[in-house]
């Protein structure tokens, strides 16, 4: 019996079947725990709620859904909200990311305070706070009557950023579709350098003018090329309309994000051993060169696991909005609790979301980072 | 024949600086000039607008849309409602005084001599109890105020510390966990640590707040406040466990080995050789996970907790400072500001003294 209690094999196996049984015992609690709540709601479990309609409107989404959409339908909708407003968030705090290393590695030392007043700044406050100030700031603009005109094609007022779109049918865009697709293949058979590269891109020319053609005269009559807001009444008529519930949350976003995505790709910058650049100079190349060929290349090596965290910090980040009304998923699934009462199954749908976003970011990101990592090396 | 040439004199004086740092190249200067302006301009408007035409008090509201300046007037009306919330008002100087305990605390931990795995959780024991004593009262004539009624800047300073005692001691377990040599066990532990990482805070909170009272029995469910911090506690620990466990893998695996051919017991050599050395390797990267969770704090609002952003939404919210919302929002990130930049400056002289060798 004492062999048995100092035996380690023996030690190991018990302390880990208490561990799981613990653990079974802790979820079967609450598993039981909440049956008996949910029965006493009399709530029906199960996910046929996904069918029945919702009956509340959703203020903004990129999909077409309405009162009578299902709860299937608007969740989905919530979903691509979270993600539209997620990658706009990326691309542009990386983009303004990438100005603020420069600025901050820059010998300029306007530049350098300048990138670093930004980063402080931006950095040490919250980020809901910067969203509620944008959003304040945005509502607080003039009513649409006085509304600021932007040469134009844009109006800015309390109800939003107006903008002129091009009018398009749906066999406009096929043809736009079809003209992109023929312009990467006309470039991609004409790749290299010299006579051909010169006839590629002369094909690509009359590609372009061919479907700028069909464009023109395939048209309507009585359409015009861009569809203008127009002031009818109190509201404009017309256009395409950035509600402030979104361009808040993405401003907010980006400047916040740009501050921390900045800090990593200096990093990335200064990890560049120094002698690289100067070898770089040596043969001859450019200080823009040398930063294209050389440094970039390097420094995004570095920085892309640091990189990969933050985007995805971003992406869950976009869960503010509900604070200032931004139908996010977050927002979508909350509203659903209230309305339809499924607590755990919008709960669990909540959590699936995100990981799955979550997960798809983190898996892009191994991609590209198995793609530029040094070959040849563990 | 073959000239020698020397290496190039580093030109100095006033004019060779100017040139070395605005004038470059022509694209430097250009960006020198536009740059300077903007910063000449901007600055100037900063100043005109927070001081020279501030307006400090008014008898009548309206006098504040008609300035060209701030408006500081609203934080003197409503600066007590952005500090401390609904906390009686006749009490108050409690409120301040338990916050002024807690960062004095904070400071104290943040001094070298107090870093010690018994100094610390001591230091905390005795602050944090202060704190909560003071801020509930009920002893010694000292009126009983409940925790619903906290708010303002005590309410998050309340929050952030309970976040970080309760979560430090899980994140230390969940590291050990993870790093366990029974395969169940860190399985486990590394999946509940993935989990709470790839989901975000305000989900976790929103969970606790409303779907534990349906999977708790009532008698353990505890109030609202106290679910959500643990909830924030768990969710910090799932970070900070990354964190200490990078850490504990950068000591080196001789000296554990070495513990162990010496007999030492687990817990000693955890408490003894791993943490210290945990710790410190990662105390820059710690300070930066407290930065976080300081501004995560901020989240709460969103739950319907009444701490320093929610106080300072409700400031400009009722109408009648309305229109002061700059006024506010730049009092309330000054709040924030005050403190995430004092950590992060600390948390950058850390780095440059364990650079040295010191730590």
């Amino acid at each position: 019996m004492t062999r048995l209690l100092t035996s380690q094999k023996f030690r190991r196996i018990a302390i880990q079947s208490t561990f799981v049984f613990l653990i079974a015992v802790f979820i079967i609690s609450l598993v039981v725990t909440g049956q008996r709540n949910i029965a006493a709601q009399g709530i029906a479990t199960g996910f046929g709620f996904l069918e029945r309609t919702t009956g509340w409107p959703v203020n903004f989404s990129v999909i077409e859904i309405s009162p009578r959409s299902t709860y299937a339908l608007v969740l989905w909708a919530g979903l691509i909200n979270t993600m539209l407003v997620g990658f706009l968030t990326l691309i542009f705090s990386t983009i303004l990311g990438l100005i603020l290393a420069f600025m901050r590695i820059s010998s300029n030392t306007l530049m350098n305070f300048v990138g670093t007043a930004y980063v402080e700044l931006f950095r040490n406050v919250p980020v809901i706070l910067q969203v509620f100030f944008w959003y304040a700031l945005l509502t607080h603009l003039p009513s649409p009557k006085q509304a600021y005109d932007l040469a134009g094609i844009g109006f800015l007022s309390n109800r939003g950023l107006m903008l002129a779109v091009p009018e398009l049918s749906s066999t406009d865009w096929l043809t736009l579709l079809a003209a992109l697709v023929a312009i990467m293949i006309g470039l991609f058979v004409t790749r290299g350098r010299g006579e051909a590269r010169l006839k590629g891109l002369i094909a690509v020319g009359l590609i372009v003018v061919l479907f700028a053609v069909l464009l023109l005269t395939g048209r309507a009559p009585d359409t015009g090329l861009l569809s203008v807001p127009e002031l009818k009444g109190l509201r404009f008529i017309g256009g395409m309309t950035l509600k402030p519930e979104f361009s808040a949350l993405l401003i907010g976003l980006v400047l916040f994000g740009a501050a921390y995505i900045g800090e990593i790709i200096r990093g990335g910058l200064l990890s560049v051993d120094k002698g690289k650049l100067e070898a770089g100079v040596a043969l001859g190349l450019s200080e823009f060169q040398t930063n294209r060929y050389v440094r970039i290349p390097l420094a995004f090596r570095a920085m892309l696991p640091s990189l990969s965290n933050q985007y995805v910090w971003l992406m869950k980040a976009t869960t503010v909005g509900i604070a200032i009304g931004y139908p996010d998923y977050f927002a979508i699934v909350s509203t659903s609790i209230n309305q339809a009462g499924q607590t755990m199954e919008l709960i669990a749908l909540l959590m699936g979301g995100f990981i799955v976003v979550n997960y798809s970011i983190g898996f892009l990101m191994n991609q590209i980072n198995e793609r530029i990592k040094l070959k040849g090396r563990s | 024949m073959t000239e020698v040439i020397g290496a190039p004199m580093r030109a100095t004086g006033p004019v060779a600086w100017a040139r070395r740092h605005f004038f470059a190249t022509w694209y430097d200067a250009i960006f020198s000039v536009i740059l300077g302006a903007l910063i000449i301009w901007s600055f100037n408007a900063l100043i005109s607008w927070a001081f020279l035409d501030a307006i400090w008090t008014v008898e009548n509201k309206d006098q504040c849309d008609h300035g060209a300046g701030a408006c500081w007037a609203v934080i003197q009306d409503r600066g007590r409602l952005i500090l401390f919330g609904l906390y009686p008002y006749e009490e108050q100087w409690r409120s301040t005084l338990a916050c002024l305990i807690v960062i004095v605390t904070m400071v104290l931990s943040c001094l070298p001599s107090f870093w010690s795995i018994r100094r610390i959780p001591i230091l905390w024991t005795v602050g944090f109890g202060l704190f909560i004593l003071l801020m509930r009262g009920g002893f010694a004539g000292l009126p009983l105020v409940r925790s619903e009624q906290w708010g303002g800047l005590s309410l998050t300073l309340f929050i952030f510390c309970g976040v970080f005692i309760l979560g430090m001691p899980l994140a230390v377990l969940l590291a050990l966990g993870r790093r366990s040599s029974l395969p169940v066990i860190a399985k486990g532990t590394g999946l509940f640590i993935d989990l709470f990482r790839s989901l975000p805070l305000l989900t976790i909170l929103f969970a606790a707040a409303v779907v534990v009272p349906l999977l708790v029995p009532e008698q353990i469910q505890g109030s609202k406040l106290s679910r959500v911090i643990i909830a924030f506690a768990v969710f910090f620990a799932a970070y900070q466990a990354e964190i200490i466990r990078a850490g504990m893998q950068s000591t080196s695996q001789g000296q554990e080995e070495a513990a162990v051919a010496l007999g030492m017991p687990y817990w000693s050599l955890v408490m003894d050789i791993l943490l210290p050395q945990a710790f410190r390797n990662t105390l820059p990267s710690t300070i930066n996970q407290a930065v976080i969770t300081f501004k995560e704090t901020s989240i709460v609002t969103i739950i319907g907790f009444f701490e320093v952003m929610a106080s300072g939404n409700a400031a400009i919210g009722s109408g009648e400072w309305g229109n002061q919302y700059v006024e506010v929002y730049v009092f309330l990130a000054l709040i924030y500001f005050v403190f995430v930049f004092g950590l992060s400056r600390y948390g950058s002289w850390l780095e440059t003294r364990m650079r040295l060798g010191h730590a």
